[in-house]
């Protein structure tokens, strides 16, 4: 295994020469070696370069806290696929199929991603001729056959003020047999604009990748600039960036266990929490500015420091938060109809949530014991443990009762760092980026890992800059979550996940 | 029950702020409505402050400084701080592409309300449909969060409808990406006329962070014909809602 993974620390830079090329054969058989023992696929990717397509696969150790980096090179447009034994490679698979024109043989699920052409022209993994526009969302649709069978299909644009998606039910009757969710709707062309950087727009572009993971995304990058140019922000900024991170996570699921509960039709819980979220997000505008984080951070530190006054600011809100939270969130545990309605619905197995590689809230729900913040610790949490919160069941109650204790979690986070945060200045000057590096940054946003992967030219610009998102992982999770529940309960499924289009379509 | 009811009653309570009767409550960090000042270590053609901001918000002639608030994304690190400020003023809401240009010593122009016919249409009861074309969430989420309890947008009778059939308008989010261009347009056509269009955000208004990109488009108005344009990445709640509020004549 050594001469084939090189093992690699979250947040660190290494030559590319040191990163090991294997034949193909190897290079997979390592990826399904690997994820038998328990590791799991990061990102797994594809660079298209004239003739041939670099593959770099990132694996996640489960225990010690080390990653794994392994390259090997595609020529031709052809590759084996191993989604059959290792599900969890699927969407890479088939992401890599789009962005390199390269057909996965043995690909139980070949479809499109993104519905976008690939980076080299004439070549399409499905044959798609240059001359007509691709259009999003065609493709064939799994279908269930049958005497009283009916599909359903929602989407693009549905009847909330949500992101669009295109999801298609095999029903019979109020059962749903089969979820297809297909997406793209939302594609920006964000890793093209990140080639060459970086740019001066490139935090701005980062921190809209997900805009309600500002934070999750911008930190990502700043750790990948920091990592490639040896840069050490000050202890004040680690701090800051850790509060930052917290209090995004404590707003989103906030208005999640708002929506769920609006969602089951009770009404207290949802009122209270949707402006409970505001207040969160407030505490965010004290910081930067803005209500989502906006500005706060930049390679080398944060834009920000905090006054005395400020963290008193902070301290009084939080403790003021966590009274309305606790009270608002109580009146559901202690609600038996709420309850019945979120037990034993939307059930995702331990087994498959394994095999899907699933990440954050909805991993730990599966008493999965993954968070970023602890497996590979990052900046505070280097020095400043975050328990992980576990669940039993993977059913909506489990998912809602883990945000609720990652929300007890992150105020105690908050209010520890706010009282000790470190004196001295929050930022320090960039150095430049190193040539002909990799870089590798792992985030655990409030949704789960965010994986932002670069690898820098000659001159230490980006030659290749890959996002992965959780809900990359995750979206597989929420289908099989709906698999022989009722239709009607898609919306609360759905909430108990929340994944991101704009994440996921990039 | 009881204790849903002891609950509201003792530490939720009555939320409901007194915006626009009263003053909004904005952080001292909030970045508004932009102030210009010539930097008077400027080279005096300006160019280099021009080039500063990497979105080209920023322009500069004989004239003085301009800034174009439909580019700006407000960042709170500016490059041309030494001649951009940014107020506490909320209010950024216009309702024509051009009146997004700020100019040295010029007047502050706000959102003017619907013409008297369209005012007596929607002006107690406004419906949108939202279209989210390319958002990232944010503009999405600041809009959305005006429906709870704290800001009740139902209040002004205006509300976020479920199908474009029940709705008065479009609202739009994010820079149209190449991927939802048919779908938005689908939906304003399912919108019956008369209907007015709501560019939220600086993605809708001019493609944001994402300018240049070849995915999106280059602007909503280059589409659909904008009644009113929300500046901001994403803008506050509080400046969303005094554009709507002056849409229906309800601020003077």
């Amino acid at each position: 295994m050594n001469d084939t993974l090189r093992l690699i620390y979250n947040g660190r830079a290494i030559a590319c020469g040191d990163i090991p090329c294997s034949d193909q054969d190897r290079f997979l058989q390592t990826i399904l070696e690997m994820t038998g023992r328990g590791w799991r696929v990061s990102s797994y990717c594809g660079f298209p370069a004239g003739e041939v397509t670099t593959l770099f696969c990132l694996l996640a150790s489960p225990a010690d806290g080390v990653l794994g980096i392994m390259q090997t090179v595609c020529t031709g447009t052809e590759f084996p696929s191993i989604a059959v034994q290792c599900p969890q490679v699927q969407l890479f698979e088939r992401e890599i199929a789009e962005q390199c024109g390269i057909r996965f043989i043995g690909h139980p699920w070949f479809k499109p991603v993104r519905f976008v052409r690939s980076a080299v022209s004439g070549q399409d993994a499905w044959g798609r001729p240059d001359d007509q526009p691709i259009q999003v969302g065609v493709m064939d649709y799994y279908r269930v056959e049958g005497e009283e069978i009916h599909e359903v299909a929602v989407g693009p644009v549905h009847a909330g003020v949500i992101e669009p998606g295109h999801f298609r039910f095999q029903c019979h009757g109020e059962q749903v047999f089969h979820l297809e969710i297909s997406l793209g709707y939302q594609h920006r062309g964000i890793e093209q604009l990140l080639i060459g950087g970086p740019h001066p727009q490139t935090l701005r572009q980062v921190e809209a990748i997900a805009g309600d993971t500002s934070i999750g995304h911008g930190l990502a990058y700043c750790m990948v600039l920091e990592s490639l140019s040896q840069t050490r922000p000050p202890a004040a900024a680690h701090a800051l960036r850790g509060i930052a991170l917290e209090l995004e996570r404590l707003a989103n699921h906030t208005g999640d266990l708002g929506a769920i509960a609006g969602d089951v039709g009770y009404l207290p819980t949802s009122s209270f929490c949707g402006r409970i979220r505001g207040d969160f997000l407030n505490m965010s505008a004290i910081i930067c500015g803005s209500r989502f984080g906006r500005g706060l951070l930049k390679p080398g530190g944060t834009v920000f420091g905090l006054d005395q006054a400020q963290r008193e600011e902070l301290q009084n809100r939080l403790a003021t938060g966590r009274a309305e939270l606790t009270s608002a969130i109580e009146l559901l545990w202690n609600t038996p109809s709420v309850m019945s309605r979120l037990e034993g619905t939307g059930v995702v197995s331990v087994e498959s949530a394994v095999e899907m590689g699933l990440v954050g809230p909805a991993a730990r729900a599966c008493s999965l014991k993954r968070d970023v913040r602890s497996d590979y610790p990052f900046g505070i949490y280097r020095m400043a443990q975050v328990p992980i919160a576990t669940a039993h069941h993977g059913d909506v109650c489990s998912r809602s009762s883990v945000r609720w204790e990652e929300c007890q979690k992150s105020l105690d986070f908050c209010v520890e760092q706010l009282r000790q945060l470190p004196a001295g200045s929050h930022a320090v000057e960039l150095k430049p980026l190193q040539g002909d590096h990799l870089s590798v940054a792992l985030t655990e946003g409030w949704r789960g890992e965010i994986c932002h992967l670069a690898i820098t030219d000659a001159d230490g610009r980006f030659k290749q800059y890959k996002v992965c998102d959780p809900s990359f992982h995750n979206w597989q999770g929420l289908a099989m979550a709906l698999r022989n529940e009722q239709i009607s309960d898609f919306p609360l499924c759905n909430k108990s996940f929340n994944l991101s289009y704009c994440g996921f379509d990039l | 029950m009881l204790r849903a009811l002891k609950e509201r009653l003792g530490i939720q309570g009555h939320r409901t702020m007194a915006y626009p009767d009263g003053p909004v409550v904005l952080p001292e960090r909030f970045r508004g409505y932009p102030t210009l000042q010539r930097d008077l270590l400027c080279d005096l053609d300006g160019t280099a402050c021009a080039a500063a901001c990497p979105f080209g918000a920023l322009g500069c002639s004989e004239n003085g400084l301009s800034l174009d608030m439909g580019k700006c994304l407000f960042c709170a690190d500016c490059p041309a701080s030494s001649c951009v400020g940014f107020s506490n003023d909320h209010r950024l809401a216009v309702s024509k592409r051009e009146e997004l240009l700020v100019q040295t010593n010029a007047e502050h122009k706000l959102a003017q309300p619907l013409a008297p016919d369209m005012r007596k249409l929607f002006g107690r009861s406004l419906k949108f449909r939202e279209v989210s074309a390319g958002g990232c969430n944010a503009c999405e989420a600041d809009s959305n969060v005006l429906t709870t309890i704290g800001w009740d947008l139902g209040r002004f009778g205006i509300q976020f409808v479920a199908s474009p059939r029940h709705a008065d308008g479009i609202w739009v989010t994010g820079p149209v990406s190449e991927n939802m261009r048919e779908a938005l347009l689908k939906t304003w056509e399912a919108i019956p006329a008369p209907k007015i269009v709501v560019a939220c955000g600086a993605c809708a208004i001019a493609g944001g962070p994402f300018s240049g990109s070849p995915q999106i488009s280059l602007g909503l108005d280059t589409l659909l014909p904008v009644d009113l344009y929300i500046p901001g990445c994403p803008p506050h709640p509080a400046t969303i809602l005094d554009g709507l509020l002056r849409l229906q004549g309800r601020l003077a």
